[in-house]
């Protein structure tokens, strides 16, 4: 065993040990690995199923049911682009070509860079400021198509330095 | 803590919320909901800050939640020692420093950004009232009184604007089961979707064997277009915590839990806050108000999945599963989390128990129309001048609600769709206008109100494209673990998208019929049995744009020309997962 994974497993019990709401499931502690290092390894669904004495196969499965885990290291940035109906009819999809473009990808995905991390996202909750989308977690309503592009430029000269 | 602490409490809240809202030093407040945070409220909240300290002004701020205006988000107020609280909207950062300079020092009203005032005092020229603002005017708020007027965790502000003494009366003054009665006789109905008697609901749960029953709030709130529960928690937590608790106390329930999307942290840091500050306070936990009655709450989260809204599902995602749906019987009041007894609550449906509780079912009963009594809490979206979230009395008409709150369809255009109660519920033509909000009638003109979600569709929408989206929404979110809904939707989703490309086939439509009353007829829960919903929805009032697609291959409003992007179901396979080096 290396000791990249010594570290990783360090950080995956961590964050299993370290909930703070009082009841500890299979899936909050999935939701708190994700928290803490963005993603599922397969050494994250090992650690669970010792933690919460459960199968590797019932916590994979419940790690793939929720289609907000990801099993591989996020890019740098998340960038999230709304499909709900009420975007869709302002315009996300005209954002939505934008993004990909800008971003050069064709689909759900991280750039080859690995600098961005891109997912669509059924609802962002800001309805009333449709379209949305979500860089890093932070919200931007009433977005056209050229804003997007320059969010997203302002995103690639500003690379994460963390 | 005992009844003497409550009234303390009560004289310490009241005093620091007299000092702080009316007192020397001026208070500004900033929208922070999520509509607030899109709008980019955060960004001016920072900038706020570091004016008034490079300034060394003296202000309180608070960030609060949503006032309903979400259109005139980042909504900043100023409420100046003497003056009412004077409103400036669609403010940016680089709008503070005239705000600052122009108003907070000398008294001078920006040209732009300023919506109105509110509340007594001095009124400034040229500024209009607030309540003159039709969003403002019509609005009859009961969950959300709170809303943009106090910050959402702080206990001392909540119960200073009355909080906790609904709780209060509940548990020192009534019997359960007159709290049951009273809730009963309110006439309110499950706010959630499916519009069932909340204290009907509640008695299931009285008879449940002890010690250990649960309550569960549904803040799941997948659904694009609603917004209103997260609205509640991020604006007034303490409603919910306290409807929670009267819930508890009639019921007989040991343990509250809200349940929240993950992802939605606004909801979930604020609903967190507000339970630590009840704690501290002594209004959650051992023995409130001194009596036998002991209640918990904790929040549980769920990953993202739109099913995990529907009951049985929720309890199985608080139990770390996947949220796929139980089979009913045993039903949730005799078998529910963890195998305890339960009961599930939508989030506005408990936070009108308060008031109820506080004011008496009367004054409830007498709000609203008919079988739906008090109001609806609106989130209004889509092609309209003024979106928001509106609280109105139940009998408003839906042409009130496009025309009146939301300022007409934007652009000037016609209005020709209005889509309800979610991607499940469905879609209404443009004779709509004069049907009233009411569960009942709104069902019966084949939609629902369901959570309180309104889409306005302009005449640039095409039926058959909004209906592709509802569609591919569904089958996203189906779970997967019975087949009429797995296999149907995606059969739907195959056949619309065939339409929407001009590639249709003899039978398409009848297809579809056929489709969807299998699953209507043998799904396992709401996902599947109202899955062809907005389809039927949409054929009955837009027959014509179907056929343009089918008949001519022409989209009448082009929408379908455009190349399309619509997420496939993606979540991972097994065979993605190696077991470990």
């Amino acid at each position: 065993m290396t000791v990249e994974n010594d570290s990783l497993r360090k950080q995956i019990k961590e964050a299993i040990a370290s909930q703070k709401r009082p009841t500890v499931t299979v899936l909050s502690s999935l939701l708190a690995i994700q928290d803490s290092i963005g993603y599922i390894p397969n050494e994250a669904i090992e650690e669970v199923a010792i933690a919460m004495n459960a199968s590797i196969n019932s916590v994979f499965g419940v790690a793939s049911f929720y289609p907000n885990f990801r099993f591989t290291p996020p890019g740098d940035h998340s960038v999230e682009v709304c499909w709900g109906p009420t975007c869709h009819l302002l315009g996300a999809g005209r954002v939505l070509d934008e993004v990909l473009e800008q971003l050069g990808l064709e689909d759900e995905g991280d750039t080859p860079d690995g600098q961005v991390s891109f997912r669509f996202n059924t609802c962002l909750g800001a309805c009333s400021r449709g379209p949305v989308i979500s860089i890093d977690h932070e919200l931007y309503g009433n977005v056209t198509d050229t804003q997007a592009s320059i969010l997203l430029r302002q995103l690639k000269d500003n690379p994460k330095t963390s | 803590m005992t009844q003497d602490k409550f009234e303390e409490l009560k004289t310490e809240a009241d005093t620091y919320w007299e000092t702080r809202s009316n007192g020397n030093i001026p208070l500004i407040r900033i929208g922070t909901a999520m509509c607030g945070h899109a709008a980019g409220a955060y960004r001016v909240a920072d900038k706020l800050k570091t004016v008034l300290s490079e300034r060394s002004i003296e202000a309180n701020f608070d960030e609060v939640g949503c006032l309903g205006l979400c259109y005139a988000e980042p909504l900043l107020d100023i409420k100046k020692p003497g003056s009412p609280r004077v409103f400036f909207n669609n403010v940016t950062a680089d709008d503070i420093d005239q705000i600052i300079e122009g108003y907070l020092i000398n008294n001078v009203l920006p040209e732009s950004n300023v919506l109105g005032y509110m509340g007594e005092g001095e009124v400034p020229e040229s500024a209009d009232a607030m309540e003159n603002i039709p969003g403002i005017a019509l609005q009859n708020r009961i969950a959300l009184r709170n809303a943009g007027h106090i910050a959402p965790s702080n206990a001392l502000q909540y119960i200073a604007t009355g909080g906790y003494s609904g709780l209060y009366k509940a548990v020192t003054t009534m019997e359960p089961s007159e709290v049951i009665d009273e809730v009963k006789n309110s006439g309110l109905r499950g706010r959630g979707g499916a519009a069932f008697p909340t204290g009907v609901k509640w008695s299931f749960l009285v008879g449940s064997p002890g010690p250990t029953k649960y309550i569960l709030c549904n803040c799941e709130e997948g659904d694009p277009g609603a917004y209103n529960d997260k609205g509640i928690l991020e604006s007034d937590p303490h409603t919910l915590l306290e409807g929670l608790a009267i819930a508890g106390y009639a019921t007989g329930a040991s343990n509250g839990i809200v349940f929240i999307r993950h992802g939605h942290d606004g909801p979930i840091d604020r609903t967190e806050a507000a339970i630590t500050e009840a704690y501290e306070n002594g209004l959650l936990g051992e023995n409130i108000f001194g009596s036998d009655f002991s209640f918990d709450i904790e929040v549980a989260l769920t990953g993202e999945s739109y099913v995990a809204g529907e009951e049985t599902a929720l309890m199985e995602a608080v139990e770390g599963k996947r949220s796929m749906p139980r089979f009913r019987p045993p039903f949730p009041a005799a078998f529910g989390v963890w195998g305890k007894p339960s009961n599930i609550n939508n989030v506005k449906s408990l936070s009108y128990a308060p008031e109820i509780i506080s004011k008496g079912s009367e004054w409830f009963s007498a709000i609203g129309v008919n079988q739906s009594t008090g109001t609806a809490i609106v989130c209004l979206s889509g092609d309209v001048n003024k979106p928001g979230l509106y609280e109105v009395s139940m009998g408003m008409t839906l042409g009130q609600v496009v025309d009146d709150l939301g300022g007409g369809v934007s652009g000037g255009r016609e209005l020709k769709l209005l889509q309800t109660g979610g991607p499940l519920g469905g879609v209404l033509g443009p004779d709509s206008r004069d049907i009233h909000i009411d569960f009942d009638e709104m069902r019966s003109a084949g939609a629902i109100f369901g959570s309180g979600g309104i889409i306005v569709g302009s005449e640039d929408v095409c039926a058959v494209d909004l209906t592709r989206v509802l569609v591919a929404f569904c089958q996203f979110e189906s779970c997967g673990k019975c087949f009429p809904c797995r296999l149907g939707m995606e059969h739907l989703l195959e056949i619309v998208e065939r339409i929407s490309n001009f590639q249709s086939k003899p039978g398409d439509m009848d297809l579809m019929r056929s489709v969807g009353g299998t699953m209507e007829a043998g799904s396992l829960c709401g996902h599947g049995q109202l899955g062809f919903g907005p389809i039927r929805s949409a054929i009955t009032h837009f027959e014509s744009d179907f056929k343009s697609h089918i008949e001519e291959n022409i989209c009448p409003t082009g929408s379908c020309n455009r190349p399309k992007i619509v997420p496939k179901n993606t979540r991972p396979y097994a065979n993605d997962f190696a077991t470990g080096d």
